[in-house]
């Protein structure tokens, strides 16, 4: 367990009975019988990151509209920082701070002018306003910037301000929804970097949404894995992945196997289980690679099987996916873009 | 209440910042009615000397007409605005935050009647410049820019409802030129009620921008029948009062559509 992961549990052990985030069999349909959210629920503690993580269209903004008032749900319930998000809205709306997948500063103001208004409207006034904007100016690398006119910004310093507008009334609870999709490498990893700091800052939780393995992996120290508007798996991703019961190991056969006589051979190698090939490719679980693969090459090569190459990983996320949605990661992705319609009505955007 | 007018305050200067950024459109809406006083002025200065008419110079007659038909022209693109923030994310922004729901619509309506309220003062000024003459004095300008102002205020509140229903550039443009000019010519304008054919008196009668002239040009007359000032303004007003009403209802739609 990294450190961080062993922070956020302790975190979790003193808040125990604090929960930031708490939603309860929420179901939304949209018209034209879209099923968005079918009975989806999960718990997110005080001072974590939590994240939401499926493909295009699984239900995550939805999700996240719900949670930040800004939907209603069809049934269900569901409580930010201890308030109901239905009967309490305007007091949620206090308490959170929302970075949607759509910019939503406005592009002919300046930087901190938008900065400024959110302020405003969130209670600021004054000299601690003008402090806290030249604060989050100055630490999100918007100084410079922050007299041009929005419009002129890039797609970066867009995102690094819609967080900054987010922050300004310093919120409890931060909704990042896709954070970083449709940015560049460079400025994707400048936004993973300030989200971990967020978090371990300022006790700050965090509700992100994604649809990048790897951004789940790197900064959730919850996830929720949604698929068709349920949560089909949660856990810490050490936790998804050790329930996969150990490593992957992929063999690569100079010919096609077999597979009875494969798992003839292979029964006899007990670091190694759930076998299974197709074509040259042969696949199984070890609850320790490094140790599995030696025995495993010895067993093969006894049974006169012979192989092009070996490889044992840490089981990806990817491999979590597969077990609970059933599909790869990247098979729901192109799925999802290909059933849903190529331009949703202006105010839809990504559910 | 004082949280409403805070609010809306803010959301108004937002929208005036923009307006003032954009100096072209800014020169546009200010010389646009000159053209169309200068333009009517000259083709049609030989109608006042018509029997009937009623007004001792066309020119005198004309500024009314033109401080109401740049009302009506600006403020029915203000859907526009609103379509656009709703595309750009911007106004789901703002419904996230404590923000009251009525000053995030009203401010455009808000910014609408500002911007028509100094358009209607320079082309006041304009017309005066020309040789223009007003006989009601300042009250009757007075009556003259609140109704040119609730035009602007039914029109906005309109265009935003239709923008918010329709969610299409298309759909705004289409109704703003379809409905410019009939509003205006089945209205006292540009002519004189008395010389229109009957039907088009009609028709006048059920037309907001015509109450709004009837309303100012008693209010601009030597001797001002104020029964007819409160009628035909009073109306107007009530119109203003429900066609806000409407956008305020179809903005509480668009949320739940959200």
């Amino acid at each position: 367990m990294s450190i961080q992961a062993r922070d956020a549990g302790l975190a979790r052990a003193t808040h125990a009975e604090t929960r930031a985030i708490e939603a309860r069999d929420l179901v939304k349909t949209y018209p034209k019988e879209i099923r968005a959210l079918d009975g989806l629920s999960f718990t997110v503690a005080e001072g974590t990151v939590f994240g939401l993580l499926g493909p295009n269209g699984a239900g995550k903004s939805t999700t996240v509209k719900i949670l930040t008032t800004l939907a209603q749900a069809d049934s269900g319930s569901a409580a930010v920082a201890g308030l109901d998000v239905h009967a309490q809205a305007a007091a949620v709306r206090r308490a959170i701070g929302v970075v949607a997948q759509r910019s939503g500063a406005d592009p002919t103001a300046t930087g901190r002018e938008n900065l400024l208004l959110s302020g405003r409207i969130q209670g600021l006034r004054g000299r601690d306003l003008a402090r806290r904007a030249d604060e989050l100016l100055a630490r999100f690398d918007l100084a410079d910037a922050a007299g041009r006119m929005v419009r002129t910004y890039s797609g970066g310093m867009q995102r690094r301000l819609d967080v900054a507008m987010g922050l300004i009334h310093r919120p409890r609870v931060l909704f990042l929804d896709e954070p970083t999709a449709g940015l560049d490498p460079e400025s994707r990893s400048a936004m993973w970097d300030e989200i971990a700091r967020l978090s371990a800052g300022e006790g700050l939780t965090i509700l992100l949404t994604t649809h990048y393995l790897e951004e789940a992996d790197r900064l959730a120290s919850q996830l929720a894995i949604v698929e068709r508007g349920r949560v089909v798996a949660s856990g810490s991703p050490d936790e998804l992945k050790a329930r996969l019961h150990g490593d992957t190991v992929q063999v690569e056969l100079a010919f096609p196997g077999d597979p009875a006589e494969l798992d003839a051979v292979l029964r006899q190698v007990p670091a190694v289980r759930e076998v299974s090939v197709s074509g040259t490719q042969l696949s199984a679980r070890a609850d320790d690679g490094a140790t599995a693969v030696p025995a495993l090459l010895t067993a093969l090569e006894r049974g006169g099987v012979a192989v092009h190459g070996i490889t044992a990983a840490r089981p990806s996320l990817d491999d979590v996916y597969l077990r609970y949605a059933g599909r790869r990661f990247a098979e729901a992705q192109e799925s999802a873009a290909l059933s849903s319609p190529p331009a949703p009505s202006p105010s839809g955007g990504t559910r | 209440m004082t949280a409403i007018a805070a609010h809306t305050t803010w959301m108004t200067q937002r929208q005036l910042k923009a307006l003032a950024r954009q100096p072209a459109y800014l020169i546009i809406t200010i010389i646009q009615p000159v053209i169309w006083l200068f333009l009517f002025g000259s083709l049609f200065r030989k109608v006042a000397e018509l029997p009937d008419f009623g007004a001792p110079s066309y020119l005198d007659y004309l500024v009314p007409g033109v401080v109401v038909m740049s009302a009506l022209s600006t403020s029915m693109w203000s859907g526009m605005t609103v379509l656009e923030e709703i595309e750009r994310g911007i106004m789901d922004r703002f419904l996230v935050l404590p923000l009251h729901r009525s000053a995030i619509i009203n401010a455009s309506v808000v910014m609408q009647a500002l911007t028509t309220a100094i358009q209607s003062f320079i082309i006041v000024g304009l017309g005066l410049a020309a040789g223009a003459r007003y006989p009601g004095g300042a009250i009757g300008l007075i009556v003259l820019l609140v109704v040119s102002v609730l035009v602007a205020v039914v029109f906005s509140a309109l265009s935003n409802t239709i923008g918010m229903l329709a969610r299409q550039r298309e759909t705004i443009i289409g109704l703003s030129v379809f409905l410019l000019l009939p509003l205006t010519f089945l209205s006292s304008a540009f002519m004189a009620p008395a010389l229109m054919p009957h039907w088009m008196q009609v028709v006048a009668d059920c037309n907001p921008v015509n109450w709004a002239l009837e309303a100012a040009r008693a209010a601009l007359s030597t001797a001002p029948d104020w029964g007819r000032v409160f009628a035909q303004g009073g109306g107007l007003l009530v119109l203003a009062v429900a066609v806000t009403a409407l956008s305020v209802l179809t903005f509480r739609a668009y949320q739940k559509s959200v």
